[in-house]
């Protein structure tokens, strides 16, 4: 009877429920309706760089676990590689070549995140590593924009997409200054620097009731699986509250002086990657902070830069650096926000 | 928190706050409180060990081949400061073993093991005459004399508590009902069946511990207990008891978790509760307590909840310390095809056993038998993704991402800094993590490391101070040799004190031939 049949272990005797690849899937469920929308207004363009940016960024990832000597299984099947490459290709423009999601994962997976050390030790969120990179590099490739399929004179069809992204050719009879064409926030900024007020630049067809046309409804997709994703506890609320109050708070006061030069609040929540920055980007555990009070912060600086960008900086939307530079700044936040331990 | 500190002490139990994090787990308890509480019949042998208390093993009083009644003390401790331990039946001690002691550790101690004849026969019995008249410290010898720690888990022995809380002028006693890990349900039984022992228990150790009022916490979700509890304070008809129900939110039952609910305010760090004027006590060491002081019974058996989905009929025992565990099992149906691990204790605290013949003891408030499909692994390690959900479920408002780091790299400073002292253990952080890391394990190796370290460094200054003594000495020593020839030297060229010296010496040796002897020292 005293067999030892029993098996010993360390307690907690109860194994968690929840898994790294369960919270990464949770993520991708609350995107689909934002990618659905996309595709819907823009075409069917971003379901191919999804795929293209996925399979990159899994290809390298497999790369670095083999050279790393991980086991290739457990990481591959975490899905933290898949969200970063559908993350990234909800930032570029539907019709970008094919080398452009390659070597932004290659920078995003091997340079932000395995050289690094993997999965837990990125400083840097590889997704927007990724994308500044080619943003930077390729600033034509990147910014080739559609109008929405509403308004837009042509809307390729999914083969001639396929045919556009790798090889660069278009139909017959189209161009690419043709079809392509800037979006709101570039609007806004180059009018606003060319004298125009903003209600001038508002009449345009390119935007909606309070945001761009098309991006708008985007983003309250996002937003609707960003609340999801609060609701199932995958994200805090500090970080999205933060962000988004901060740039309400911040520009408002500027819209109420100075109408002419300056958008509605609403204008900035629903351009461009606002919401899914403040609910899918800025929120990635791994390189923000992990004290509440650190993430208010956190979601606050994302917030300030974005605005700075936007309004004098070089690129029309400020997201992407916005979040790089409170990642550099998350160690810091982090020693001075950490939290009074019980009895101290 | 609102208030002024100390009346929001006194004021325990009026409003109820609540503690950072904790989880809402699933019970399961009610599968082990359909039947009964029996007493299981007397096993073919009693294994009791001689350490069932937070201190250092007992002396046996006993050897083999004695025969020993009921409640007759087996085992004490020299300075007779430690809880004693009793025969937990009438019998022959057949044997003094060594044998892993029922702990994490499996550390070897002395036991004492029983051989019942069956009769069962008590000892001769002294309970205290009167409680209400007994002066404190009287009711503090019997419940020391009784042997009574602390049941909730942590074993402190029960009449130290008693007589600092009254030396601290601890002014409310907290009697801890509120069993929050999941599976155990023996403090929910012994409410059920015993209200009236631990009210009487609760009113002695009022006494004993000199507080002004007590204040009973039990879950919000214990109605049978809250009705028979509420029905025994009112016979009781002693109106500074009270009873609270508090929110089930593990780990609401850990004395500081407890505190802050009660009063909103914290247990200072690394002080205890009676810095804020309150003590805590288990109600089954409370029930142990009315029988120890009024019919002067020994603390001998308890209260064991024998459940889990790997037993075939959950239910609680009044077991016999020193009762083996398969004994226990056969009383409950016995273990189900897909046994897989035995707890002692809870599923988020407990340790787990190698084999099923060890002994029940005083800490014995659970043998959890997990299946195979309870405690299979769900995913492998994976590094920390930094999610933050550890910090948002401490209760003790810790970083355990952070901590974890600490340990993972050694850096023994900043986890001390980041208060791993604070730690109590609950398992909630682990409950949570999605990386699957075993969090309590490594606090556990690190709050060693730690001591060990300062207890290094303890024997390391004492060394130190030692050898510095030492050098001191001999310098002083050669600098006393150094100046003494110097002396010399210089009196060698004094010719009058030379003369002086010389007459000195001859008037000495006249003297000591003269028969006076005296001692000079030059």
């Amino acid at each position: 009877m005293s067999a030892p049949r029993f098996s010993a272990g360390p307690a907690p005797h109860m194994p968690p429920q929840t898994t790294v690849a369960s919270i990464m899937r949770q993520v991708l469920y609350a995107l689909l309706p934002g990618i659905a929308a996309h595709a819907w207004f823009f075409g069917p363009g971003i379901l191919v760089q999804i795929t293209l940016a996925s399979g990159f960024a899994l290809g390298f990832e497999a790369l670095m676990l083999k050279l790393r000597n991980k086991p290739l299984a457990l990481f591959l099947g975490d899905y933290s590689a898949v969200v970063t490459g559908v993350l990234f290709a909800l930032c570029i423009p539907p019709l970008a070549p094919w080398w452009i999601a390659l070597v932004a994962m290659g920078f995003a997976i091997v340079l932000a995140k395995h050289l690094y050390g993997g999965l837990g030790h990125n400083v840097f969120n590889p997704a927007m590593v990724g994308y500044v990179v080619v943003l930077v590099s390729f600033p034509r490739e990147m910014t080739q924009w559609l109008p929405p399929v509403s308004i837009a004179d042509f809307t390729p069809s999914l083969g001639a997409t396929l045919k556009a992204v790798f090889t660069g050719i278009l139909p017959a009879a189209q161009s690419w200054d043709a079809i392509t064409q800037a979006t709101p926030l570039d609007m806004l900024k180059t009018g606003i620097e060319g004298g125009r007020t903003v209600p001038e630049i508002r009449q345009s067809p390119l935007f909606g009731d309070f945001g761009g046309l098309g991006w708008e409804w985007i983003a309250n997709w996002y937003l609707l699986g960003g609340l999801y994703l609060l609701y199932r506890r995958i994200i805090s609320w500090q970080v999205p509250v933060a962000l988004i109050g901060t740039v309400v708070a911040l520009s408002l006061p500027a819209y109420l002086l100075d109408p002419a030069n300056n958008p509605v609040p609403l204008q900035h929540v629903f351009s461009g990657a606002l919401v899914l920055g403040a609910f899918f980007i800025a929120t990635d555990p791994v390189s923000g902070c992990t004290s509440a009070k650190g993430r208010l912060w956190f979601g606050a600086g994302v917030g300030i830069i974005t605005l700075i960008i936007r309004r004098w900086g070089g690129y029309p939307d400020g997201i992407a650096f916005g979040v790089l530079l409170m990642n550099m700044a998350a160690p810091l936040i982090d020693r001075y926000t950490k939290p009074r331990a019980y009895g101290r | 928190m609102q208030g002024d500190p100390a009346r929001l002490t006194r004021d325990a139990g009026q409003h109820l706050h609540r503690f950072h994090g904790g989880l809402r787990l699933r019970h399961n308890k009610q599968i082990s409180c359909r039947d009964p509480v029996v007493r299981p019949p007397l096993p073919q042998r009693l294994v009791v060990p001689l350490q069932q208390h937070l201190g250092s093993p007992l002396d046996p009083v006993v050897q083999a081949g004695d025969k020993v009644l009921k409640g007759q003390l087996i085992g004490q401790a020299a300075d007779n400061f430690e809880p004693p331990v009793h025969a937990p039946t009438s019998g022959t001690v057949t044997a003094i073993e060594t044998r892993g002691m029922a702990h994490p550790s499996r550390r070897p101690g002395p036991c004492v093991v029983i051989a019942p004849d069956g009769a069962d026969r008590w000892c001769a019995l002294e309970p205290v005459s009167d409680w209400q008249i007994a002066t404190p410290k009287a009711l503090q010898r019997a419940i020391g004399a009784a042997g009574i720690v602390g049941l909730g888990g942590a074993v402190f022995p029960t009449r130290r508590k008693a007589e600092f809380s009254r030396w601290a002028e601890v002014h409310t006693l907290i009697i801890n009902g509120a069993e929050c890990e999941p599976y155990i349900s023996c403090d929910e039984m012994l409410m059920r069946e015993q209200p009236e022992a631990i009210v009487l228990g609760a009113r002695i150790l009022q006494r004993a511990c000199g507080a002004e009022r007590t204040v009973i916490a039990i879950e919000d979700q214990m109605g049978a207990v809250s009705k028979a509890l509420a029905g025994a304070i009112r016979e009781a008809g002693d109106e500074r008891l009270s009873l609270v129900r508090i929110p089930a939110i593990y780990p609401e039952g850990g004395e500081r978790q407890l505190i802050e609910v009660l009063t909103g305010q914290q247990v200072p760090d690394g002080g205890l509760p009676a810095d804020l004027g309150l003590a805590c006590q288990n109600v089954a060491t409370a029930a142990a307590v009315a029988t120890a002081v009024t019919e002067g019974k020994p603390l001998i058996e308890r209260y064991v909840t024998v459940t889990g989905n790997g037993i075939a009929h959950p239910r609680n025992l009044l077991a016999l310390v020193g009762t083996p565990v398969s004994q226990l099992f056969e009383l409950s149906g016995g273990l189900t095809p897909d046994a897989a691990r035995i707890v002692v204790g809870g599923p988020m605290m407990g340790y787990a056993l190698a084999a099923d013949d060890e002994p029940v003891v005083k800490a014995s408030n659970c043998i959890l038998v997990l299946s195979r499909e309870d405690i299979a692994p769900v995913q492998e390690e994976m590094p920390c993704i930094r999610c933050g959900e550890c910090a948002r479920v401490c209760p003790a408002r810790l970083l355990p991402q952070q901590l974890h780091w600490d340990i993972v790299n050694g850096q023994w400073e900043d986890a001390e800094n980041d208060a791993l002292s604070a730690c109590i253990e609950c398992g909630c952080c682990d409950y949570v993590c999605p990386s699957h890391i075993p969090l309590v394990s490594w606090f556990r190796f690190g709050k060693d490391e730690i001591r060990r370290q300062h207890d290094e460094r303890r024997l390391a200054d004492h060394a130190r101070s030692r050898f510095e003594a030492r050098e001191a000495r001999l310098a002083r020593l050669q600098q006393e040799h150094s100046a003494r020839i110097a002396r010399r030297k210089r009196d060698l060229q004094d010719e009058a004190r030379q003369k002086r010296r010389i007459a000195a010496a001859i008037e000495r040796a006249e003297a000591s031939q003269a028969g006076t002897g005296e001692e000079d020292d030059a």
